[in-house]
């Protein structure tokens, strides 16, 4: 524990001892503590055994877990026996870790195809929380979570806000949204599991946002990068002298973002970011987490195997590439996965960290190997879109989808207008551009905004049409 | 009763020079014109010769624009304080909605068009009080 008093650092040891260091008044508040930290080598964490397990036994402890998930997946889910025989393998036949690429693969087509609950290993009963995400058509990716799914993610939750050097002495303003989406139980359960004061604030709002930060003294934001920035942006609008907030971190996910980015909001705050990684598919945030080396992300290996994948074979790459990531969930009891492709394009590090954690590090996600879109946090599919069009009368089959970002991000989408749609009155097209705008918000659960245009304006292609214009990527 | 073209136009630059350049390669005159916008669009109205109208379209069609032909009321309304109150009176009075009105010159006499949202209830009642309404061999 730490105490600070002017210029004064008091820290109570585990043995009983106080330690008093005197520290030079730094600039960047939040290198203090990481500074004392640093002096004593001192890494905090939930969970240390687990965490730093030597990296044979934690291989040895994963060949135990896939043995038992393998036989787990094949009696419990249709799905996974039916592969199995397909495969005509048996669980007995996976004897260790390596014996991981003999299962099937799990693609996000399976999920949609067995929607909702069709993949579930349980009955209803045992289902205590359901969430969803984005599907590649009008229907959600749906995930359901057994008690002990709930509380085997708080576990990861818990050491992913720990691992980057938060304790319960902090005061957690969660602003992922709470609801569907996993990023607000899912930080919400592990900050309070640590002991955080946690403000279950929610996204948006952000002159609210600011104000609750101020009053409440928040020490850590948690939001998507582009949320961390406009925020820091309008405090610079508000006259807020964010030197004076009690914030010290931010941990950011839920889109990729470059380590310009980060220096960014860590310039602007006066903070640290970290980044995470997580899909609801398995649990949601809390997959992986930086430590406070910020140099990877570590996965919680004895909770989950992680492969990385060749994104056209989905066969293993050599060590060190880069590919898409497959998990493999070898606690979940809900809605058991075997090497679930996330089409996220990543490397892995298997080198022990000098945090001391031993489970290995992914890299920031460096691209998609689908067409998925991720808008202001949220997973957008061009499919999802074109089902939204489809389903309104007279919507034509020309539409673009653009997205741009000014700090946040914006998504519209270009309809062509008909005969059929067209009106000399502005009201009829106005009611029309807002029915395409609100069933795409039904869908994509993100606003996107309408742009109507004369027929024959939007590009034809032979082949696959090019339906999104992504401004971004020199942004971010 | 007078025969209104509607086209959708972005709302860019150029467009209408371009409109503007067809209709006078086809030698078609318009007699009135009007314009509501918004930030990506805008809706252009206009009354060309009524007897040029179907090959207006026909025009603007080979064009690649959207247009279609709506029916409007046109007044002549005296050059007077309250001219333009005591039609909308009538119509208000009626529970006739105007949609949108715009003016223009017609042999030196200030028309008023009207777009109404019942246009067979706007010109019974409009010609039982004796508003002067002009018809298309007029125009």
């Amino acid at each position: 524990m730490i105490h600070s008093y002017h210029g004064l650092v008091k820290i109570s040891l585990k043995n009983e001892k106080i330690l008093i260091v005197k520290y030079v008044n730094f600039f960047h508040k939040s290198l203090k503590e990481k500074f004392i930290k640093r002096c004593l080598k001192m890494t905090i964490y939930w969970n240390e055994k687990a965490e730093c397990m030597p990296q044979e036994e934690l291989k040895k402890l994963q060949g135990e877990k896939l043995k038992k998930f393998a036989h787990y997946v094949y009696n419990n889910v249709d799905f996974y026996h039916k592969k199995f025989d397909e495969l005509r393998i048996k669980p007995e036949d996976i004897k260790s870790v390596n014996d991981i690429t003999k299962l099937p693969l799990t693609y996000k087509t399976d999920l949609r195809d067995n929607y909702p609950f069709n993949l579930n290993a349980v009955p209803m009963g045992e289902i205590i929380r359901i969430h969803a995400s984005s599907g590649t058509t009008g229907k959600p990716t749906v995930v359901s979570y057994t008690r002990k799914d709930i509380s085997d993610w708080t576990e990861i939750m818990a050491r992913t806000v720990m691992a980057s050097g938060i304790t319960h002495e902090d005061v957690v303003q969660n602003a992922y949204g709470y609801g569907l989406f996993t990023g607000g139980l899912g930080f919400h359960y592990g900050a309070e599991k640590v002991g955080c004061s946690v403000i279950p604030i929610s996204g948006g709002n952000t002159q609210r946002q600011l104000m609750i930060m101020q009053d409440f003294k928040s020490t850590v934001l948690t939001c998507t990068p582009s949320y961390a920035l406009y925020i820091a942006e309008y405090a610079k609008k508000e006259g807020i002298d964010v030197s004076k907030l009690a914030l010290k971190k931010a941990i950011c996910g839920a889109e990729p973002w470059s380590d310009n980015l980060r220096k960014t909001i860590e310039a602007e705050l006066e903070i640290d970011a970290y980044d995470i990684y997580g899909l609801s598919e398995i649990y949601g945030p809390g997959v992986s987490i930086e430590c406070e080396e910020k140099n990877g992300m570590h996965v919680w290996e004895d909770f989950f195997i992680v492969e990385v994948l060749d994104r056209k074979t989905h066969e293993p790459v050599e060590p060190g590439e880069e590919g898409v990531l497959a998990f493999t969930t070898l606690e979940k009891t809900g809605m058991p996965l075997l090497r679930y492709i996330t089409y996220d394009i990543a490397t892995i590090n298997k080198e022990k960290c000098s945090c001391g954690r031993t489970c290995c590090r992914m890299s920031k996600v460096t691209g998609r190997a689908d067409d998925m879109l991720i808008v202001r946090g949220i997973n957008v599919f061009p499919s999802q879109v074109e089902a939204a069009l489809m389903t309104i009368p007279g919507v034509a089959g020309y539409y673009q989808i653009i997205i741009d970002r000014d700090i946040i991000d914006s998504l519209s989408v270009q309809v062509e207008l008909t005969a059929d749609t067209f009106s000399d009155e502005m009201k009829v097209l106005e009611n029309f551009k807002r029915d395409i705008e609100l069933k795409l918000y039904n869908i994509l659960q993100v606003r996107a905004s309408v742009e109507l245009v004369a027929p024959g304006t939007l590009p034809r292609t032979e082949g696959k049409a090019k339906h999104v214009i992504d401004k971004r990527t020199k942004n971010i | 009763m007078l025969k209104q073209i509607s086209v959708f136009l972005p709302n860019q630059v150029g467009t209408l020079f371009k409109l503007t350049q067809i209709l006078m390669d086809n030698d078609i005159n318009m007699r009135a014109i009007s314009v509501a916008e918004t930030a990506d669009f805008g809706i252009l109205r206009v009354l060309v010769d009524q007897n040029k109208t179907e090959e207006c379209v026909k025009v603007l069609k080979a064009e690649n624009y959207l247009s279609l032909i709506t029916e409007v009321i046109a007044v002549d309304v005296p050059d007077k304080p309250g001219a333009l109150h005591d039609i909308t009176r009538i119509l208000a009075e009626e529970r006739v909605n105007i949609e949108y009105l715009y003016s223009t010159l017609v042999k030196e006499k200030a028309i008023i068009v009207i777009r109404v949202d019942d246009i067979d209830k706007a010109v019974n009642i409009l010609k039982k009080k004796g508003v002067k309404l002009i018809e298309s061999k007029e125009f």
